[in-house]
């Protein structure tokens, strides 16, 4: 292809602010599924997912890039967030997430190759925050877009969020908007945009660009939905049903377009992108 | 009249008083008016005082009173020949969101809003508008018609927010929610919201983007509701009122952030209180915005839209 002649040599850059830090922490990790007690070197080479009982276990945002990507290089590194409401708190919790997990927001953005192919990509990471859209996120996310609409490039979100962010109040919701009228602009442009929803994807993140994708993607077991399980709880005052609001329960209802195992969702992305490609 | 509010019992008591007095002074026939007009100023100022220094919980009671103007009043007062049109022609006709076609001064648009019932049979059958995703589809399709027809859209939004059962989930809330910002955004005739008591997250969001957001004094337009955000940051849902505070969601605040573009005045103690007022300035809102909207070519109107979308949000770097 062309395209490979002008490949970037393979690097994969971090944002140099903090040093990488796996999460979880340690050498041996216990599976949520099954219990089991993993080798964690071994359980991030097997792409976390569980070797016994084949769970697929949360993932950082730079794992799955690494997972993920043949190539990528960072946009917007160095945004970040600002207190704008002087929310109880928030500095605090912002530098704790910032500590631990090595990132400046909850989401990577930059452009990347998969197999050959060039395209834009986000990805979320749960671990910063629950993964909550604040305005940076909002920001981020609305700077991916426009530059695959600049450079006529696929653009592949990787969701993961527990909704909108609270310490930025109404400024947070209204992310929502921001994001989904940019992608409007990439649909009006007919370029591809494949939504990827990991575990949990909830909330306002789900209310807006995680739906909006031209193909809908959900790994394994991933928790999926507008209201999280327990709000669901106490508005019906019961028990929700076994597998309510996992990836199978949302592919079931026509929610979503497939489910992808981990191993697969590498060469499934390519494949899709090649069949955007041309046409008569 | 619904419940007074607790900081709102002093002025109610005083002008429970005033009305004692004025039957005392007939039935026995004094002449009383000179105490009455003093009670009478002494209420005028204490409503002054209240309500001129509202905090936000207190905004948040005024905006949840049931006695309210709600979405039918609004289409009875300011429209005329108002049709409404049903369902969503997938699941169901969803009446915690109603909708149709009327004119405004003579203009058709479309109207479409929350609908929150005047008593609790109503209420339940309106699920306290509180929206499933037929509701938010039934919304779109009606958006879509008014696109068709080229008329310009008004919406009216008061919701707690979008409707959290299994039922909603199986349904889709998440992409029906999304579907109607990314329509929205790209409508080619004018979309003016106004919150007209709760706005309610992204349930309320899903019928607010557009052109213009106007808010009624005394309304707020959240990301979570006070309670919930109390329940979860600090475990204690009794600290709405803190929650109310920090959020910064009042319609004040949200002119202040840049949200908001424009605050319509309420009548002294909220529009519940005077239902003429508060159409008088609604109306003279409505027809400002739209006249300045109605000037603008698609693509104009598309470009302002878009940046107005795309500038809300303070980071840094
Ligand atoms: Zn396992």
């Amino acid at each position: 292809m062309l395209k490979d002649l002008f490949r970037k040599p393979k690097y994969v850059t971090v944002s140099p602010t903090a040093p990488k830090k796996d999460m979880p922490d340690g050498l041996w990790v216990k599976c949520s599924g099954c219990g089991e007690i993993l080798y964690n070197k071994e359980l991030t080479k097997n792409l976390k997912v569980c070797q016994k009982c084949g769970t697929h276990l949360r993932m950082t945002a730079r794992e799955r890039i690494e997972a993920t990507l043949d190539d990528f290089v960072e946009y917007d590194a160095d945004l970040s967030s600002v207190n704008t409401l002087n929310f109880p708190d928030y500095e605090d919790k912002l530098a704790k997430a910032q500590a631990a997990t090595g990132l400046q927001e909850g989401i990577l953005t930059g452009e990347g190759i998969i197999n050959g192919l060039s395209l834009v990509v986000g990805v979320m990471d749960s671990y910063f925050m629950m993964g909550s859209m604040g305005a940076v996120i909002g920001e981020k996310i609305t700077r991916a877009v426009e530059r695959a609409i600049a450079k006529k490039l696929p653009l592949i979100l990787f969701a993961t969020s527990g909704g909108a962010r609270m310490q930025e109040g109404t400024l947070a919701l209204m992310q929502m908007a921001k994001t989904s009228a940019a992608l409007a602009r990439l649909s009006a442009a007919g370029l591809l945009y494949i939504s990827v929803l990991t575990d949990p994807t909830f909330g306002g993140v789900t209310a807006s660009f995680a739906s909006l994708g031209d193909i809908v993607i959900a790994e394994p077991g991933a928790l999926i939905g507008f209201a999280g399980p327990r709000v669901l709880q106490q508005t019906m005052h019961q028990e929700l049903p076994p597998g309510a609001q996992t990836a199978k329960f949302n592919l079931e209802h026509g929610i979503i377009d497939m489910v992808v195992e981990r191993g697969q969702m590498k060469s499934m992305l390519a494949k899709l992108m090649r069949l955007h490609q041309g046409g008569c | 009249m619904a419940q007074p509010l607790e900081f709102e019992k002093p002025l109610v008591e005083l002008e429970a008083k005033i009305r004692e007095l004025k039957s005392f002074a007939e039935e026995k026939e004094l002449d009383l008016s000179d105490e009455i007009i003093t009670l009478e100023n002494k209420a005028t100022s204490l409503q002054r005082s209240i309500y001129g220094n509202l905090t936000a919980w207190q905004k948040t009671q005024i905006a949840r009173q049931p006695d309210r103007p709600n979405f039918y009043d609004y289409v009875q007062l300011l429209f005329t020949d108002f049709v409404e049109l049903h369902g969503d022609r997938a699941f169901a006709d969803d009446q915690a969101i109603a909708g149709g076609i009327a004119f405004f001064n003579g203009t058709p648009v479309t109207v479409v809003g929350h609908a929150k019932g005047k008593d609790t049979k109503e209420n339940i059958r309106r699920n306290f508008a509180m929206p499933h995703p037929e509701g938010y589809r039934k919304a779109l399709r009606l958006m879509r018609q008014a696109d068709k027809f080229g008329r310009p859209i008004i919406t009216f939004i008061d919701t707690q927010g979008a409707y959290s059962g299994l039922s909603a989930e199986e349904r889709g809330q998440g992409e029906a929610i999304a579907r109607n910002l990314i329509e929205m955004s790209m409508l080619k005739v004018p979309v003016i919201s106004v919150v007209i008591g709760e706005g309610g997250s992204g349930g309320a969001l899903a019928l607010g983007v557009g052109d213009r957001l106007l808010m009624l004094e005394h309304t707020f337009y959240s990301v979570i509701a006070p309670e919930s955000c109390a329940a979860i940051l600090w475990r204690d849902a009794a600290k709405a009122k803190e929650a109310a505070e920090a959020m910064k969601f009042t319609a004040q605040d949200l002119l202040r952030l840049g949200i908001c573009d424009e605050i319509v005045p309420e009548p002294l103690g909220g529009a519940q209180r005077d239902y003429a007022i508060t159409m008088e300035n609604l109306s003279k809102a409505l027809q400002a915005n739209l006249t300045d909207l109605c000037a603008l070519d698609t693509t104009d109107l598309l470009n302002k839209r878009y940046a107005k979308i795309r500038q809300v949000g303070v980071y840094s770097g």
